[in-house]
């Protein structure tokens, strides 16, 4: 008997998850998490669309709106769809995630950082034969 | 004890106090109780793989961000993307995500022909993105606007048209799928491989917000 997992101990720690799992859930709650999920999914792309066509924001600020649009609804595929939570149950999960996202952003942002810079460095096209 | 006495989705190794098994042993880590669940194991390798693939996708985000410009006095996105078709091909790939869940719902709970249903529909909405993509790069190469016309394009094929190849063979992935649940049942192994196939779906789904925002709709607006 002093073997038995104490009933404290799980319920504070319900168990990790694997991502995507659903088994804390019961099948009708399940259901709304994807309603839900696809509710505030399809929201957030008409809202992108909409931006992207409209003259009603401020036209440099668009490509920010576009991408604020974007991350946030990343953010709702991985919490409602995915299932990834920052709860205690799902730390493995969200820390390879958090590594993934650092990378994924080193990447993106170093290559056009790099490249942009490369681009004012290099020599105007006209002036190549123009001479110094 | 041994695992089998711990619930199954509880993981031995789990990072905190309430980790371990039996024992109740209090210091961060102490790792008792033997490995977690196949089920943690192999979702969590497989969480690892498509991060792993997000990575890759990165590079070539980073290659079309860098390269979008360089049209070679050949056509941009304004003039070449249909932003109709992007919004349809949006929509079945965010109704196919959605599908995918309600169907691991229903392999959840072992119900056979809603689960084969639900697959049925996440595959069939998955086939009109792949439909309408090839329809859009088959116009894009008939009007000589193909991925040798500019490094624009070039990137432009390699980035949507890797995504798409991924959708493709998820597909595939989900054909295999619904003949191995008809055939061999709820199967512990098979239901695993359906939890990374639901996985691997709403991981394209991701991809693809990122592109219809950075390609289509950046690119048309900008």
């Amino acid at each position: 008997m002093t073997d038995q997992p104490d009933p404290n101990a799980l319920h504070l720690d319900a168990g990790d998850v694997a991502p995507g799992d659903v088994t804390h859930g019961e099948f009708t709650a399940g259901w709304r998490t994807y309603v839900l999920g696809l509710a505030i999914a399809i929201g957030l792309t008409i809202a992108s669309f909409w931006a992207a066509q409209t003259h009603l924001i401020y036209g440099p600020s668009v490509d920010m709106a576009l991408a604020t649009l974007a991350v946030a609804q990343m953010g709702i595929h991985l919490i409602y769809f995915l299932h990834i939570t920052t709860g205690p149950d799902n730390t493995n999960n969200v820390l390879a995630l958090a590594f993934g996202i650092m990378i994924v952003f080193l990447v993106v942002f170093g290559s056009v950082w790099i490249m942009h810079h490369l681009n004012q460095n290099m020599m105007p096209a006209g002036r190549m034969h123009g001479g110094m | 004890m041994t695992t089998a006495d711990l619930p199954i989705d509880r993981d031995p190794y789990h990072i905190g106090h309430h980790g371990a098994g039996g024992h109740h042993d209090l210091s961060t880590g102490h790792g008792e109780g033997g490995p977690a669940s196949k089920r943690i194991i192999v979702g969590y390798g497989f969480w690892i793989f498509l991060l792993s693939d997000f990575v890759m996708f990165s590079g070539f985000f980073a290659s079309y961000a860098v390269l979008k410009d360089q049209t070679a006095g050949g056509p941009g996105p304004r003039q070449l993307f249909d932003l109709t078709d992007t919004a349809l091909e949006t929509a079945a790939l965010l109704l196919s995500s959605f599908a995918c869940g309600i169907m691991s719902l229903e392999m959840d709970r072992k119900r056979l022909w809603p689960t084969e249903i639900w697959m049925l529909i996440t595959g069939l909405l998955g086939l009109v993105f792949v439909f309408l993509e090839v329809k859009e790069f088959a116009h894009l190469v008939l009007m000589g606007d193909g991925p040798q016309r500019s490094a624009f394009l070039t990137a432009f094929f390699t980035l949507v048209g890797c995504h798409g190849l991924h959708v493709t063979i998820g597909g595939v992935w989900l054909a295999t799928m619904m003949a191995q649940i008809y055939f061999k049942g709820f199967r512990q192994d098979i239901q695993m491989r359906v939890l990374c196939f639901s996985l691997f779906w709403h991981a394209l789904d991701i991809i693809w917000v990122a592109i219809f925002t950075l390609v289509y709709l950046i690119g048309v607006h900008g």
